[in-house]
């Protein structure tokens, strides 16, 4: 399979500037392929975070290259990182940050509308059926601020993928669910990686998790200590 | 543009009340504004009408104090001419002594008019008292008040006036209250040609004018004294007679303006404050939204949206409150004859002006804001979560 996502000798250092610059991440090398479900582990302060940051051109990489579907990020402007964001990556965080002010469906619906499309009935029909998919049919006219943690970490799923993104980074996804929901969300994310063949690269400090997915990188101090495949 | 508009509006109708207070605080500086300067505007007009509303703005007059003007039908028609000037009215005046009897002498201020343009400016017509009428015929007379009594005289009697050493027999057409004792004291009024006959040639003393902006008084008397010079006339006007109310009327304007640019600041800063506070409240909002691939441009727009519709409803509900404010005051705050203590002047312009002003103070006001928030960055946000 065609690389995905590429970074070449990434470095990573807070506080350049100042007399005690901290260094994060250390001349690191990754490739992502395309569809494939990756798991990213380390303890906290290994760089895994900055390094989901720096993928998600979210941050800067101090030097080295972020190759995102073959093209070099470092050097685009705010509003061309804006775009590929929208339209290429979809983002689940630990703390889902859904808007509280909107319906589930509206929160959905809010990466299309940011990239000003005309919505379109096809764009609707979409959003119920990952509604569906995550099985909020029934809440998805409640104001996300109304939603149980549970119910809101899937409306972040649904939300991630109203774009159709090629990319999908989760940062401890499941982090604050208990192990029920947790087992719930990973389940969903696989049948979604299966069914849109969108690439999955995840944070987890959760092992049993991690073990299931098809490739697992370790970060430790800011390097990469272990890279297996299942 | 559109996506912003609707954030915007989703991020105030989701916080009601705060959105109320805001708009509120706005209405209330809006609503002081428009009631202050319409108060002072009605002040002031109120008091350069009862001051100069009824006496000539710029009055023409010969170079030569004791001269008179004789070929002032070229001057009154060029006058007449000229828009700027409301009404344009010859007059003749002559000073003398009147007397009903020989015991009773009083001094007389004969001023000789042509009624037709001399009552839009001193509307006599309204000052008539009982069955007085306007001195229409030859050798008519219309007496102040005041001065009818002392000489003793009612309606129809005849006096007779002394100018020089001649005696002139006059019949009292009536008389009027001016409400101002002077002119009651010592006016008396009659046609033009009654005075010109009196004089003994069809001369007038000055040329009395109202005109549109009685606040150009100074600068028209100045043109016309250039162009007058030729006729051997000059002008004088109401400005530079009356250089205190004037200044009063120039200190009463600056205080307003005082009030107004207080009352901008405090709504600016009012604003200013509580959308930077949202700003915070919404940065988590705002990151994810960036984290989604929203430019920084809108990111910014949807406070300046807020500031927008924030200033849209401050404005009307502060125009609305403003002119509930001063109906209120018109309708309650009366004389004793039902007449408001201060009559205010609602000016369109000015209250347009008002809500304008808001409007744009609104936007500054969001300014600030929506700096901030385009420079909110994603990692920003996930690191204070």
């Amino acid at each position: 399979m065609r690389n995905i996502v590429e970074l070449r000798k990434i470095n990573k250092i807070y506080g350049e500037k100042t007399l005690n610059p901290t260094q994060v991440l250390f001349d690191l090398d990754l490739n992502f392929e395309e569809e494939s479900f990756n798991s990213i582990i380390g303890q906290s302060g290994s760089g895994k975070s900055t390094l989901l940051n720096i993928l998600g051109t979210l941050d800067k990489a101090t030097s080295g290259d972020v190759i995102i579907g073959g093209k070099d990020t470092q050097k685009m402007k705010k509003n061309e990182l804006s775009n590929l964001r929208n339209e290429m990556i979809g983002f689940i965080f630990q703390f889902h940050y859904l808007l509280p002010e909107f319906t589930a469906l509206e929160n959905v619906l809010m990466p299309y509308r940011i990239s000003k499309k005309e919505i379109t009935q096809e764009v609707i029909d979409r959003a119920h059926e990952l509604l569906e998919i995550v099985g909020l049919t029934k809440v998805k006219n409640n104001l996300a601020i109304n939603m149980s943690g549970g119910q809101q970490q899937r409306v972040a799923i649904a939300r991630s993928l109203i774009n159709q993104p090629k990319i999908i980074l989760a940062d401890e996804p499941t982090g604050n669910l208990d192990s029920d929901t947790t087992e719930q969300v990973y389940t969903l994310l696989r049948d979604i990686n299966k069914k849109y063949k969108t690439t999955f690269i995840i944070i987890t400090h959760d092992r049993h998790i991690a073990e299931k997915a098809d490739r697992i990188v370790e970060i430790k101090d800011g390097r990469i200590n272990l890279d297996i495949k299942n | 543009m559109k996506l912003a508009f609707q954030i915007a509006w989703r991020f105030l109708t989701s916080a009601k009340r705060q959105t109320l207070i805001i708009i509120l605080g706005i209405s209330v500086g809006v609503s002081v504004q428009v009631f202050i300067g319409s108060l002072i505007s009605g002040l002031q007009a109120s008091l350069v009408d009862t001051t100069i509303g009824q006496s000539s703005q710029v009055t023409i007059i010969p170079l030569e104090d004791d001269s008179s003007i004789s070929n002032y039908d070229e001057v009154v028609s060029i006058l007449k001419s000229d828009d700027q000037f409301n009404i344009v009215s010859p007059a003749l005046d002559l000073g003398g002594i009147v007397r009903n009897g020989i015991e009773n002498t009083e001094r007389i201020v004969f001023r000789g008019f042509n009624f037709e343009d001399a009552n839009q400016i001193y509307a006599f017509d309204e000052k008539l008292l009982g069955d007085s009428q306007l001195p229409n015929n030859m050798n008519e007379v219309l007496l102040g008040v005041e001065l009818g009594e002392k000489l003793g005289v009612s309606k129809g009697d005849q006096i007779e006036m002394l100018i020089g050493t001649e005696v002139y027999t006059l019949t009292v057409s009536g008389f009027f209250d001016f409400k101002v004792s002077s002119l009651n004291q010592t006016w008396g009024v009659a046609s033009l040609e009654t005075a010109q006959g009196i004089k003994g040639e069809p001369v007038i003393s000055s040329i009395e004018t109202q005109i549109n902006e009685v606040f150009d008084a100074e600068t028209i008397a100045l043109t016309y004294d250039q162009s007058l010079a030729s006729y051997d006339l000059k002008t004088k006007n109401w400005m530079a007679d009356n250089q205190d109310l004037l200044s009063g009327l120039q200190g009463q304007s600056i205080s307003s303006l005082m009030i107004q640019i207080f009352v901008i600041i405090s709504v600016v800063l009012g604003i200013s404050s509580t959308l930077a506070i949202t700003v915070m409240q919404k940065s988590k909002q705002i990151g994810i939204m960036k984290a989604m691939g929203i430019t920084d441009r809108d990111a910014s727009l949807v406070f300046l949206s807020e500031g927008l519709f924030l200033g849209v409803f401050g404005a009307i509900g502060g125009v609305l409150f403003g002119l509930g404010l001063s109906y209120a005051f018109t309708t309650f705050a009366l004389n004793p004859d039902g007449t408001p203590v201060v009559p205010l002047l609602i000016d369109g312009g000015f209250i347009a002006l008002s809500a304008g002003i808001a409007l744009v103070a609104c936007l500054l006001a969001s300014l600030t804001p929506a700096i901030k928030s385009s420079k909110l960055t994603v990692i920003e946000v996930i690191r204070n979560a």
